[in-house]
Formats: structure tokens, C-alpha cells, sequence
């Protein structure tokens, strides 16, 4: 039976009519168009899906939309305002954190919710954080380096 | 330096509609002033040459030559280069991108790359093979150049001056005594310049010298970057087409398996599910993904199979061993020797597994065919899709949006090709985009193997004879390149039970794991540090010269000395694909738990003349780090055609927790030509981590992946 759900995603209110048992990420990408947010694995093991959900990071691949009722979700679109960048994009860019760019989206949200909790994370912290983030590329190194580059910006 | 490759050739037209071009060189006129607007398209081919008229009067040419560059000045000043290149992560957008604006002496930003697209890109042979930086960035180079020459000798020509004393600076032309200037985008508006292509043109000229490179060698970064972090670029999985469906297809569940019964009727009997059988191939397509897998699943519920009987993961070494045409030992420096020795090596089946899974979409247009996947040949996709359908090429399109990695899996468009049928089925455009599940198991694998390792010394110590047999991974870099009188190598195939395919540098990885852990193996027997010795017979500088560095910058002699049971150093070194390599690594091993964890890896890499010094960095960090996958926990398990660990699970791939601390070392050399640099630096690091193992505990472990549980003491 489809039902109703109300989320707000990236500050706008979003009503979708569907099964309840799909996964956000699903109505994400094919409903709502939204398709920063990527299929990695679907089993929750690799991050690429991670969206925020009342700010904290969450595995849209098997997050069932009903739970996000009511909920405001945050996806990779909405961390920038308007053209400035959030600092942790920025520091992505800057230390050129990407390389086919796949995992990003899921690294950057997830790195957003470490910083909010810790804005001066240890390296065992990054590490601890991010472990359930994948980067098949192997781009770990430049990654971490952007988190603490991310956390000095946000400290300033 | 100065590079002179004069057998490609050039071939100039107006983007207006022509006739006379030859079939190769014929693209779709309306496509290209559509997209590109009108201007001056500019072809290299390998041994072409002639000019055409703009308004389609006069040239002349054509044939099949392959066309190996296209580039289009642009009447607003900017240029268009074509390429069929794939950009999966590895920088081929850049580089190619950096070739095209240091000959045309333009800055970076002036170039607009297509890639990939087979409607518009020449045919210049798939991306893989590390072949984008010495056979695709040639010639790229050799258009702009050969394309500021003819633009500046027609400059010359109108206004009667020597073209010598003519200078080519940031797209304009300019005569200094006379202060008269010509802009590209002047050039690609004349109605005089295609006057100038009516002759056949010699192509041979000097590429710009390492020394005055200014865009190429420079950290510059990819022009859709800013696209990856606000989640704007749309992946190939990402593409949506108006009144698009989503499809998944019914799979065996194991290899050679065959379908004997299936019950379609609580599918077809599914809300907007559309059920497509035809023979064994079953598909569902249904508005959401989420929709499609219900149907897929209650349908695959009903299914039976015919299954085969195989070997599994813990047999299939002895499996290839017996099915493989194994020469008969080479006798060949090995009968009057001091001391033989013999070893095994073995590799488990890997995947690829990049982030992005294959993805497919399809439309059907007027019996037209477009096609967006994920891979790394577009030529070779559009071909076979050809043939599936009975259509001639130029009704399919490939367009390969820049994707989520590949790694060397993604030759076909296995996705892509589902996609077409399910649309053409339904007379919709369709999505599939496989699972993670169907990654891991329907992608094919890089191939187990056994190889085969003798080696002899004589009463000094000197390797006298080399007898090395790979089976069923491949001949890349089988060969030891090392000075032993008798050298025997050798690659045989057998009988994969699995589907298996290209990798990262290939068997590569698989040969130097062998051989230089085999050379350890020879040094210890010859009582010599793993270093010297290696030193000693080395046949080949580039390689002595990055071994050399890295030996240095880890501090060799004096870590060695540090060795405990459970902290070891080791070394390795290799050559593939026109690039050297070496690293050294440090190891910590957890005797009680049987656990080996890399601390450190210190490589050393050479690849020519560096092209993006910040994109090699990645490529080596990248590789190095993926190598320790295949080194210590990635293996496909299987059992009777069915794969045991399909998913992130119980396939171990490095994550954060195993990034051990990577000290990378570019060495650039400039007098050679630039290779690539996206697959070499996988190659050292296995084997330094299993001779940092023995170095420690005396323990050799010849499988890739190494386990630790052999180290285990109680
Ligand atoms: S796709 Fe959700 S964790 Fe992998
Ligand atoms: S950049 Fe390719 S998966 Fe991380």
C-alpha cells in the first residue's frame, strides 16, 4: 500500500506517494531527481549514499523512506549557498580530493556531520568517522588531508 | 627535448556541409554546428593529409584511415578538442585537454573537451592499457601544433611576411613590426583560411620542448571539478530520459547455469511491471527500481536451473594447473648449478569493483539507437550494439558521461546493452543499473593464476638460471629484468572457470608479486640484502635509478637492521607499460592474531616526463593503496560457479583503517616520451609487503592475497 510522506530536503517541502518500504535514496534519485546522492552498494556498507538526516549522517540505501517522514534531510545539493561553497567542498576542491568524484558526495556529507560534532578531530577520529565511506579510487590520503583543512577553515 | 612524430597527418575542413570527405572523416555536419557552432574542424589522421574547402568545394582525400584527433576553432575564440577517451578518474580530460592548449599556445581554459561521445569523438581506441599519455596525447599535441603552424603560415601568407617572424601567444597572432594581430577565433571566422588547407600539409612538426612546457606539467585541475562536490555532474547511473523505466534482469545463480522453468505470472500480474522474456534472457521493467527488483524477485523465486559442477576458490589453484599446456622445465643453467630452487606463487580471482556499478540507459529513436553506459571503449560498445540489433554503426550512439571508475572492468557495456533491449521492448527509454551484488558477480574478474618459479645460483651467489611460467593470468610483465645468463618466461593459458578480463596493469601485478618475491627468495639463498642484490643484476637503469631513490628516502640500511619478529622491511621493483617503479614498505605483524598491518610504503615511480604532477600523486596514492587489497584481503570465493561473497561484506576492500602512512616519489625524466602513470605504481608493493613478512618472521607467503593466519604463534 503507497503512503504519503512529507520530508523536507534541502530546506524545501517535498510530499512523495509511494511504497513505504523503499529506500530514501530511491526517491532521492528517481523521484525528486536528486542524484548527488549515489548507489554504492544498497547494504549499507560503503557510504556513497549518505545524506543527513535532522543533521546526522545516515545510510539512505537502507533507510526506508517512511522513516524520513517528517524529516529534514540534507543531500550533497543542498550544502552549498547559492554560489559560496560549504567549507568542506571547498576543501575538497582545494586539495583536490577526488578522483573519478563517485564517492564524493557521501564523503563530504559524511565529513560534514564529523565536524559538526568534533571541529578538531584527531586522525583516529577521522579514521574511526569515515571508515564506513568507500573511495575505490583509493583517494583516502587527499581526503583526509581536505577533512583537516575543512576543520581549520571552520574554525576560523 | 623535441619530439618529432611524422607519420600522423592533418586534415582541415569548414563546419559547413560538405561533400567530398572521405567516410572516416565524415561526421554529421548538423551534429557538429549544432553543438560546436560553425568554424574551422581541424583531423589528424595517421597518414592523411589534405585540405577542404570551406562550403565543401575543392579538397579531396579520404579512405579509412582511422582519424586519431579532431579539434574545431570556434568562432568565440575557444576550441573544441575531441577525443574518445573515457574520463573514469585518472585524469585523461586534463592531460589531453593540457596537450591541446600548450601547442595551440592557448590558456587551459580556452579548451572544451568532448569525450566519448561516438556521434562526434574519433575512434582512438578505448581507455585502458595506460595508453591515453603515449598514444592518445601525441597526437592531440600534434593537431594543435600542426594547427598553429598552418593558422600562422596563413597569417603569414596575407600579410607577406615570413612566418618566422611571427609569434603565437594566448590564441593571437602577431606580426611585431607591423603590429598586426590574428585571433583564432578571426581564423575561424575567414572565408580565406580554408584556401590555405587545399594542399596536402606536412604534419612534421617539432612538438614544444618538456623545457618550455607551460600548461602541460602543471597541477591543473579537471574542468568539471567543481561538479563532483555539489553533486552536479551527472555519472552515467545519473542520467534520466523523459518517461524513463528502470529495469533489472533475472541472473543465473551461478556461471553456467541454465534456465529449465520459470513463473512470470505473479510479475506480470504487478502494478506497471512490464515482464520481457526472450529465450533465457527475462527482464523487468517497472517506474522505479524499487518496483522492478519486486517483480525480478518474486519471478526469480518460481525459477529452476540446470546448475554445472566446478571448482571452487580453495581448489581452482591445482584446477588451472591441470588444465594448463605446462612446458617441461627448462634445463638450461640448471643442471651444473650450486643451489635450485622452485616455488609456487599463486593470486585468487579479484573484482574490480568500482564504486560506480555498470549502468546502462537506452533510447530508441526512429530505429536510432543512443545509448549512455559506463565504458571504457565507446567504439567497441557502439560496435556491439550494432550487431545485437542488426543496425549499422552509425545508428547507435555511445555516450560515456565522465563515470565512477573502472580499473580495467569496464571494456564492455554488458548494462548498456540489457538497456537497449528492455527499450526497445517496451518502446520507452530504460534504466539498468546493476546492483552491487551483480557487480561482484556478473563483471568478469582479474584472473586467478599460478605461476611457476625456478631459479639457480652458482657458487658465488649469481643467478645462472630463471625459469618462470605464469598460468592463466597473461604474459604482462613476465619478464625479469635482470641479467641471468639463462632466462626462460613463459605465460600459458587454461581454463577459467569464471569470466576474466583486463585489471590495473593486468597480470602485472600477479608476475612482479612472483618474481620479486622469488628474487628475495634467490638473495637469501645467496646470503645477500634483498637491496645489493637486485642492485647487482639489475638489466635495466630506470629501474636502478628509482630502486636507488626510494631506498634512500625509506632509509634502507639502516631500517634492515631494525627487523624483530614483528616488524619487518621489504622491497620490490618493476617495469611495465614504458614506466619503473619501486617501493619499500614496513610491516607490523600481530603474531597471537595472525595479522599483518602495512605501517608505511615508500614508492619510488618514473614514468617519462610528468604531465599533472597533483593528478600522478593521486594515481600513485590511489594505486599504492589499492594494491593492498589485492595484497592481503581481496579473493572471490566460489564454489560451483556461485560467488560466496558478493558484496562489501565479505570482500575486503581497503578502507581508512588500512591507510598505512605512503611516501611517494616522482622522478621525472625528460628525455623520453611521457607514459601513463595510472597503473605501474600497483605493481611493487605485494611482494615488499611478502618480503617485509619473511624478513621478520621467516615466513614466505607465496598467495595473493597473503593471510595472515599463517604467522600465527600461539
Ligand atoms: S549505497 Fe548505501 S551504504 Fe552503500
Ligand atoms: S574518487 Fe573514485 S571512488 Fe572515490
Amino acid at each position: 500500500m503507497d503512503v504519503t510522506v512529507t520530508l523536507t530536503v534541502n530546506g524545501v517541502a517535498r510530499t512523495v506517494t509511494t511504497d513505504p518500504e523503499r529506500p530514501l535514496l530511491d526517491v532521492l534519485r528517481e523521484d525528486l531527481h536528486l542524484t548527488g546522492t549515489k548507489y554504492g552498494c544498497g547494504d549499507g556498507r560503503c557510504g556513497a549514499c549518505t545524506v543527513l538526516m535532522e543533521g546526522k549522517p545516515i545510510r539512505s540505501c537502507v533507510t526506508p523512506v517512511s522513516l524520513a517522514d517528517k524529516k529534514g534531510i540534507t543531500t550533497i545539493e543542498g550544502l552549498a549557498e547559492g554560489r559560496s561553497l560549504h567549507p568542506v567542498q571547498e576543501a575538497f576542491l582545494e586539495e583536490g580530493a577526488m578522483q573519478c568524484g563517485y564517492c564524493t558526495s557521501g564523503m563530504i556529507l559524511s565529513a560534514v556531520a564529523l565536524l559538526q560534532n568534533k571541529p578538531n578531530p584527531t586522525d583516529d577520529e577521522i579514521v574511526t568517522a569515515m571508515n564506513g565511506n568507500i573511495c575505490r579510487c583509493n583517494g583516502y590520503i587527499k581526503i583526509k588531508s581536505a577533512i583537516r583543512r575543512a576543520a581549520d577553515k571552520m574554525r576560523r | 627535448m623535441t619530439e618529432k612524430l611524422s607519420t600522423r597527418n592533418i586534415a582541415a575542413e569548414a563546419s559547413k556541409p560538405s561533400t567530398a570527405t572521405g567516410e572516416e572523416l565524415t561526421i554529421s555536419r548538423r551534429t557538429f554546428v549544432q553543438t560546436l557552432g560553425a568554424g574551422l574542424l581541424i583531423t589528424v589522421t595517421d597518414t592523411l593529409s589534405w585540405g577542404q574547402r570551406r562550403g565543401g568545394r575543392g579538397g579531396g582525400g579520404g579512405g579509412s584511415t582511422p582519424v586519431v584527433a579532431r579539434l574545431h576553432l570556434n568562432e568565440d575564440g575557444t576550441i573544441s578538442v575531441m577525443s574518445g577517451k573515457v574520463e573514469e578518474g585518472q585524469g585523461a580530460r586534463t592531460e589531453l585537454s593540457q596537450a591541446a592548449a600548450e601547442e595551440l599556445r592557448v590558456p587551459f581554459e580556452r579548451i572544451r573537451i568532448v569525450m566519448a561521445d561516438t556521434d562526434f569523438v574519433p575512434d582512438d581506441g578505448g581507455t585502458s592499457g595506460s595508453r591515453t599519455t603515449p598514444y592518445n596525447v601525441p597526437p592531440m599535441r600534434q593537431a594543435a601544433a600542426t594547427a598553429r603552424e598552418l593558422l600562422t603560415r596563413f597569417a603569414a601568407q596575407q600579410w607577406q611576411v615570413e612566418a618566422g617572424t611571427l609569434q603565437v601567444r594566448d590564441g593571437t597572432i602577431t606580426h611585431r613590426a607591423t603590429n598586426r594581430k590574428l585571433t583564432y577565433a578571426d581564423l575561424a571566422k575567414s572565408k580565406e583560411i580554408a584556401e590555405a588547407f587545399q594542399q596536402p600539409i606536412e604534419s612534421d612538426i617539432a612538438l614544444t620542448a618538456v623545457s618550455d612546457w607551460k600548461v602541460m606539467g602543471a597541477s591543473i585541475r579537471r574542468s568539471n571539478w567543481r561538479d563532483l562536490v555539489t553533486g552536479a555532474h551527472l555519472f552515467p547511473s545519473d542520467i534520466v530520459r523523459p518517461n524513463m523505466l528502470y529495469g533489472r534482469v533475472l541472473r543465473p545463480p551461478s556461471y553456467r547455469a541454465t534456465l529449465e522453468s520459470i513463473d512470470l505470472s505473479a510479475a506480470k500480474a504487478m502494478k506497471d511491471v512490464v515482464v520481457v522474456q526472450e529465450g533465457e534472457f527475462v527482464g523487468f521493467v517497472a517506474p522505479s527500481q524499487f518496483r522492478a527488483t519486486q517483480a525480478l524477485e518474486a519471478a526469480a523465486k518460481t525459477a529452476t536451473w540446470k546448475t554445472v559442477k566446478g571448482p571452487s576458490s580453495r581448489t581452482i589453484h591445482v584446477y588451472l594447473k591441470q588444465r594448463a599446456r605446462m612446458p617441461a622445465p627448462a634445463e638450461k643453467g640448471f643442471a651444473d648449478a650450486a643451489k635450485t630452487l622452485n616455488a609456487t606463487y599463486t593470486l585468487a580471482y579479484i573484482q574490480h569493483v568500482p564504486m560506480e556499478t555498470r549502468a546502462g540507459i537506452a533510447q530508441w529513436n526512429d530505429g536510432k539507437l543512443t545509448v549512455w553506459a559506463g565504458v571504457d571503449n565507446p567504439p567497441s560498445a557502439q560496435r556491439a550494439l550494432a550487431q545485437m540489433f542488426d543496425l549499422p554503426a552509425e545508428r547507435v550512439r555511445v555516450i560515456v558521461p565522465d563515470m565512477g571508475g573502472g580499473f580495467g572492468g569496464k571494456h564492455a557495456a554488458p548494462a548498456g546493452q540489457e538497456a537497449a533491449r528492455l527499450a526497445k521492448a517496451v518502446g520507452r527509454p530504460v534504466c539498468v543499473h546493476w546492483t552491487r551484488a551483480e557487480e561482484f558477480t556478473w563483471a568478469y574478474f582479474r584472473p586467478a593464476a599460478v605461476i611457476e618459479c625456478r631459479g639457480a645460483l652458482d657458487a658465488e651467489g649469481k643467478p645462472v638460471g630463471w625459469d618462470f611460467v605464469n598460468i592463466n593470468a597473461g604474459g604482462a610483465a613476465v619478464d625479469a629484468p635482470y641479467n641471468i645468463p639463462n632466462k626462460r618466461v613463459q605465460s600459458v593459458g587454461s581454463d577459467s572457470p569464471l569470466a576474466q578480463g583486463a585489471y590495473r596493469c593486468l597480470a602485472a601485478t600477479g608476475n612482479n608479486f612472483a618474481r620479486e618475491s622469488f628474487i628475495d627468495e634467490l638473495a637469501f639463498a645467496a646470503g645477500a640484502d634483498p637491496l645489493e642484490f637486485r642492485l647487482a643484476h639489475l638489466a635495466n637503469d630506470r629501474i636502478r635509478a628509482v630502486l636507488e631513490t626510494v631506498a634512500r628516502h625509506f632509509n634502507w640500511s639502516q631500517r634492515k637492521k631494525k627487523v624483530t619478529p614483528e616488524l619487518g622491511v621489504g622491497l620490490a621493483c618493476g617495469t611495465e607499460k614504458n614506466s619503473v617503479v619501486a617501493a619499500c614498505v614496513e610491516v607490523g605483524i600481530d603474531r597471537k592474531r595472525g595479522e599483518i598491518k602495512v605501517h608505511e610504503v615508500c614508492e619510488a615511480f618514473e614514468c617519462g616526463p610528468i604531465l599533472n604532477p597533483a593528478n600522478l600523486t593521486s594515481q600513485v596514492q590511489g594505486c599504492i593503496i589499492m594494491s593492498l587489497g589485492g595484497a592481503l584481503s581481496e579473493e572471490i570465493q566460489f564454489e560451483n560457479g556461485r560467488i560466496l561473497n558478493a558484496n562489501f561484506g565479505g570482500y575486503r576492500v581497503p578502507r581508512f583503517r588500512d591507510v598505512p602512512k605512503v611516501d611517494v616519489h616522482l622522478v621525472p625524466k625528460d628525455d623520453i616520451p611521457a607514459a601513463g602513470g595510472g597503473e605501474t605504481p600497483i605493481i611493487a608493493v605485494a611482494p615488499a609487503i611478502g618480503n617485509a613478512v619473511f624478513a621478520a618472521t621467516g615466513v614466505r607467503l607465496r598467495s595473493m592475497p597473503m593471510r595472515g593466519e599463517a604467522l600465527r604463534q600461539a
